[in-house]
């Protein structure tokens, strides 16, 4: 069984249309430019409604995360749910790929790159790996 | 204009708790009610004000046969129950109703008459935490912990010995799920729920419900049981997403809440004779004590591995063994504030001696929200 698949709201369209790209999209605010997450046509800073949505780089480290071992159908073994913190600020909850799910492997505030996995035509979940020439 | 002081003058838990598999959630919260007004001497019939959450307050008042004249549906998670003590002190206050019921019930482990758990995948949740795998609060509510690790130098033994000294205070009342004390070694040997959390550092999920009455000062004297006084309160919220904490490190809702209740309480730290803290798992007291300021951050794990909270400590804290050993229904907060009650009436298993004044700080969600009491045997 796959991932639970996400459903993008109006609010949220410009994000999975950028992840099916191949792009993280964040938003700044034009007035106080706060980059911020998860998606809204408003800054969360300052009220304002004037943002701008643009293409992050990908690149974050690797903030906390658990190591679950309850069962889950999309998931084989003990998987680590992950918090990342991305490189203009925001932070997401993610998965890191390309890497043993141990804590021996799974070292804090490592570097990590962005992947993409196509869970459906509509959507692309962005995961998380550790960022080329780390050892993994 | 100086306003009116507000007193518990009712509180009781259901009959039972743990495993209660003949009572739906409705019946529990009306066991809950039925032994506080006892507790209290009066019946549905002197209630004119209702809040709960779990439940709607109009299912509560109709099942209770209650026409209330004010309700609160305040619904955050686990601390609404402190929330709603606030809401109906500033109710009494300003002469809105004269007597409040507040019910909790919770059918948690036997799901007898409970509504499920509807995940929306469209949803802030839903599009950016679920795809990832979280599997309830054990794999969610947990993730900061390892930041903190970092941060603050918590160890994993100091994270073992929340739930080693909770299990003391479990072993003194008779009504705690788990008595038998445990170690370091014990909760470091239970299974791994969700690296770095162990079983024994989890909460457990039984049955149960409680019920407190409020009621001005005026009228605590005509009630059987010594009032427990409203001091001060406090609530906030965060963030429905874990991954949107504003810092992993602290609870914003807990250092909104906290102290906001101590400041209208009038109170310093060396003022309170007992501690609650919404313990839904073992770094919640961390959290807490660092979020309420009886200690520096990097203190926390240290403050309670060297028996501080424990019996004979100077801040006894989660007397009645705590969501880790006593019970935890869903919304633990209801059992938080009832220890507080018998703490501050002097009738509670684990007494601490003569206790002026309770502090009890709920959580609600996974950070997401918090309510804070304080209580006084004495009023302001």
């Amino acid at each position: 069984m796959s991932r639970p698949i996400p459903v993008p709201t109006p609010e949220t369209a410009h994000f999975w249309e950028g992840t099916r790209a191949g792009e993280l999209r964040l938003q700044r605010c034009d007035d106080c430019d706060h980059v911020y997450f998860p998606p809204r046509p408003f800054c969360p800073g300052c009220s304002s409604r004037a943002v701008a949505v643009f293409a992050a780089s990908g690149r974050g480290a690797l903030a906390s995360y658990v190591i679950s071992e309850r069962p889950h159908p999309a998931f084989e073994g003990p998987y680590a749910i992950a918090l990342v913190e991305l490189e203009e600020g925001p932070r997401m909850m993610s998965n890191i790929v390309e890497c043993p799910q141990t804590p021996e492997a799974l070292v804090l505030d490592m570097p990590l790159q962005v992947t993409f996995e196509t869970l459906s035509d509509e959507i692309s979940l962005p995961l998380f790996r550790p960022a080329d020439g780390e050892k993994s | 204009m100086s306003l009116p002081q507000v007193a518990v003058v009712g509180a009781a838990e259901t009959t039972e708790l743990g495993k209660v598999p003949g009572m739906s959630q409705l019946q529990l919260h009306a066991d809950a009610a039925l032994n506080a007004f006892a507790d209290a001497g009066i019946t549905a019939r002197d209630i004119d004000g209702v809040a709960t959450a779990g439940e709607s307050p109009t299912a509560v008042a109709h099942y209770l046969g209650i026409t209330p004249s004010w309700v609160d549906g305040t619904a955050v998670g686990g601390c609404s129950f402190m929330i709603h003590v606030r809401h109906a002190l500033a109710a009494l206050q300003t002469g809105q109703c004269k007597t409040v019921l507040i019910t909790h019930g919770e059918s948690g482990r036997s799901g007898i008459g409970r509504g499920g758990f509807r995940g929306n995948a469209s949803s802030l949740q839903g599009q950016f935490e679920t795809p990832y795998g979280p599997m309830g609060p054990p794999t969610m509510f947990t993730l900061p912990v390892l930041r903190f690790m970092k941060e603050y130098g918590l160890s994993h033994e100091q994270l073992a010995m929340v739930a080693v000294v909770q299990r003391q205070w479990a072993a003194m009342n008779p009504r705690a799920t788990f008595r038998d004390p445990i170690t370091v070694e014990d909760v470091l040997n239970s299974r791994m729920i969700a690296y770095p959390f162990h079983l024994l550092e989890c909460c457990l999920v039984t049955d149960g419900g409680g019920a407190l009455i409020l009621t001005t000062a005026d009228r605590a004297d005509d009630f059987p049981q010594p009032p427990a006084y409203i001091l001060g309160t406090g609530e906030s919220v965060e963030t429905p997403m874990i991954s949107q904490m504003e810092n992993l490190c602290s609870s914003r809702a807990f250092s909104v809440a906290g102290p906001r209740a101590m400041a209208d309480a009038g109170i310093s730290h060396a003022d309170v004779d007992h501690l609650m803290i919404y313990d839904a798992f073992a770094h919640l007291p961390i959290y807490g004590l660092a979020d309420l300021g009886f200690c520096e951050r990097g203190d926390a794990g240290a403050f309670i591995a060297e028996g501080n909270t424990a019996p004979g400590g100077h801040l006894p804290t989660n007397t009645n063994g705590g969501g880790l050993s006593y019970m935890h229904s869903g919304m633990y907060g209801m059992y938080a504030l009832q220890e507080s009650v018998r703490q501050i009436r002097g009738n509670a298993p684990a007494q601490v001696g003569s206790c002026e004044v309770s502090v009890c700080l709920g959580v609600g969600g996974m950070f997401g929200a918090s309510g804070c009491v304080v209580f006084g045997r004495q009023p302001r």
